[in-house]
């Protein structure tokens, strides 16, 4: 296996009136070329801010992240990012937003013609070129979603960055979303890292699950390979025992060993303790 | 249908009920309200003060007409009399009429604006893009803003009277006068609203074009530029009323041709019809504020891309 990207070390720190706060502590990851690797953990615990280390879009305090043998210092097309929101501009069409991209990134090494063809390669991908003249405004949100990956995709990444892609959108459209994702994956075989709430999503789609501890000082806690053979079949794996021991693992990190809210009936009981005490020493 | 038909009559009839009933208590009012000038005037003294407005026009048109006619005669005459004389012609001298006063004025305050626009949106965008700007301007911003242009009017005359003194003139200096006390006026609404359009941008539009590596011309014209347009007009819309209000005020304190002049004119002359005309000049200004504001929403329907703000 080919190592692409290097995580070593990262510290980050924010700056508050109270002195600095340490958001994540001693970040270490090698992701190898063609490899999903998904982050997971609660909110709050630095997902993101690892993401926009590896973006430049944040610069870590300590340590750093390189690259193909390059250190990452700034944001860049080779580490395209795939938003949340979309983020796609309001004022151009799916065509046009991913033009833009794409005139940026090759502006030097493509023609006219070949941009053109490109542009309606990555819509195609991601089924949207029925719709590529229309406006974001009038796209659904998996829609938007599905041009915000193929404006990424189209400036052919050395690794794709999906911030929580399908986070904003309904469970049909995530489910539907996740097997286009999987579909482009069979054929591209990009190195992507993706950031999720959702156990399911994380299990079906990654190669690697990177399980992060609570914040603050938030590190990596556990990694777990998925040895599911591709391409996965959701309906089939819903049956499959390896399936279910992986989704267990991660089910039992993220509530067990990271608990964040604690079980409703110890609350209940903590509360109705405390009551009790009250009113002893009235 | 039904339904429909009745909401387009109400659209119609309400508005047209406010206009009766203010038309009402108009002129019972006026006609209680003695002035030195007379009664103070009713619609229909208004009314008939429109189209006298109108016929004093077309009268001077002919005067005119007939002004250059009697040039070109004796021109004709001068020439074929001495072969190298070298004809003149003269501008027409009468008094301007209503309307020449209403383009003056509608001419004066496109120039001002326009001048205004042109500094108050690459201003804008520098101020909103740069927090160091931003705070170095701001002071300055916000104590010029609540300026009336009654102050401004002497300071810009004297400059442009101390620093414009050319023996023939392109422009005439009261036109300066008049377009220059506007632009400063409505320079800061502008100035205000481009730059808080061009700071508040969504954060992930900015990193977009990070990610792009988009060169900072690049990013200006592509991300900054359309993401504050809505805020940019909001501003040039606020901008422009007060422009017209600002033109009149300065063409009646410094007698600079246009519509304020017109109603200071009338004022001084103190005839019986004085009143009903200055209230004739009042609804055109109001009419012609009203179509102002109308054709910059326009202007932002055709540009903006986001057409909830343009509806309003």
């Amino acid at each position: 296996m080919n190592e692409i990207l290097n995580i070593s070390g990262v510290v980050m720190d924010f700056p508050t009136p109270k002195g600095p706060f340490t958001a994540l502590n001693n970040i270490n990851l090698k992701i190898a070329e063609g490899e999903f690797v998904s982050l997971i953990g609660h909110s709050g615990c630095g997902k993101s801010t690892v993401l926009n280390i590896v973006a430049g879009l944040h610069q870590a305090t300590n340590g750093g992240v390189i690259l193909n043998g390059k250190e990452v210092s700034e944001p860049g097309p080779e580490r395209a990012v795939v938003f949340q929101n979309h983020s796609l501009l309001p004022w151009l069409t799916a065509y046009q937003n991913v033009e833009l991209a794409v005139k940026q990134v090759f502006k030097n090494t493509k023609s006219k013609v070949e941009m053109q063809a490109w542009i309606k390669h990555n819509l195609n991908l991601v089924h949207m070129d029925h719709a590529m003249h229309k406006k974001p405004d009038e796209l659904s949100g998996g829609m938007k979603q599905r041009v915000g990956i193929a404006r990424a995709l189209a400036m052919q990444p050395e690794i794709l960055l999906m911030d929580e892609p399908f986070g904003a959108l309904d469970a049909l459209t995530r489910a539907h979303m996740q097997d286009t994702l999987m579909e482009i994956q069979n054929e591209l075989r990009n190195t992507v890292i993706m950031i999720t709430h959702d156990v399911d999503e994380a299990v079906l789609l990654s190669d690697r699950i990177v399980m992060m501890t609570n914040g603050p000082a938030a590190t990596i806690g556990e990694i777990l390979e998925i040895n599911l053979a591709r391409p996965r079949d959701r309906i089939a794996l819903a049956e499959d025992t390896t399936y279910t021991k992986l989704r267990a693992a991660v089910l039992s990190f993220l509530y067990e060993k990271q608990r964040k809210i604690e079980p409703i009936a110890e609350h209940a009981k903590k509360k109705s303790e405390m009551k009790a005490s009250n009113s002893a020493a009235a | 249908m039904i339904r429909n038909i009745f909401t387009t009559l109400q659209a119609l009839v309400i508005p047209l009920i406010g206009m009766i009933v203010f038309i009402m208590l108009w002129s019972m009012a006026a006609s209680n309200i003695n002035t030195s000038l007379g009664k103070f005037p009713g619609p229909q003294a208004v009314l008939t003060q429109f189209s006298a407005l109108y016929t004093e026009h077309k009268a001077e048109r002919v005067k005119e007409k007939a002004f250059i006619q009697r040039q070109v005669e004796r021109n004709a005459k001068r020439v074929a009399a001495d072969p190298d004389y070298v004809p003149k012609m003269r501008a027409y001298t009468g008094k301007e009429t209503f309307l020449d006063q209403i383009i003056t004025s509608l001419v004066t305050v496109s120039c001002g604006f326009l001048l205004a626009a042109l500094i108050a949106v690459p201003l804008g965008i520098s101020i909103g893009l740069s927090k160091t700007l931003n705070t170095a301007f701001n002071p300055i911003i916000q104590i010029f803003k609540p300026v009336s242009p009654l102050a401004w009017l002497p300071l810009v005359t004297m400059v442009v009277s101390a620093l414009y003194a050319t023996p023939d003139p392109v422009v005439p200096k009261s036109f300066l006068n008049s377009m220059i006390t506007v632009t400063l006026c409505c320079l800061w609404p502008m100035v205000i609203n481009t730059s808080v359009g061009v700071a508040s941008i969504n954060i992930d539009l900015v990193n977009v074009s990070r990610v792009l590596r988009l060169p900072a011309l690049k990013h200006v014209q592509k991300i900054v530029l359309p993401a504050s347009i809505p805020m940019i007009f909001t501003g040039m819309r606020l901008s422009l009323g007060i422009a017209w209000m600002v033109l009149i005020a300065a063409e009646m304190l410094a007698q600079n041709p246009g519509l304020g002049k017109f109603v200071w004119d009338e004022f001084q002359n103190g005839s019986s019809d004085s009143l009903s005309r200055i209230l004739a000049a009042v609804f055109v200004i109001g009419f012609i504020g009203f179509l102002l504001d109308q054709g910059m929403r326009q202007i932002q329907r055709l540009l903006s891309w986001d057409k909830s703000t343009a509806s309003r």
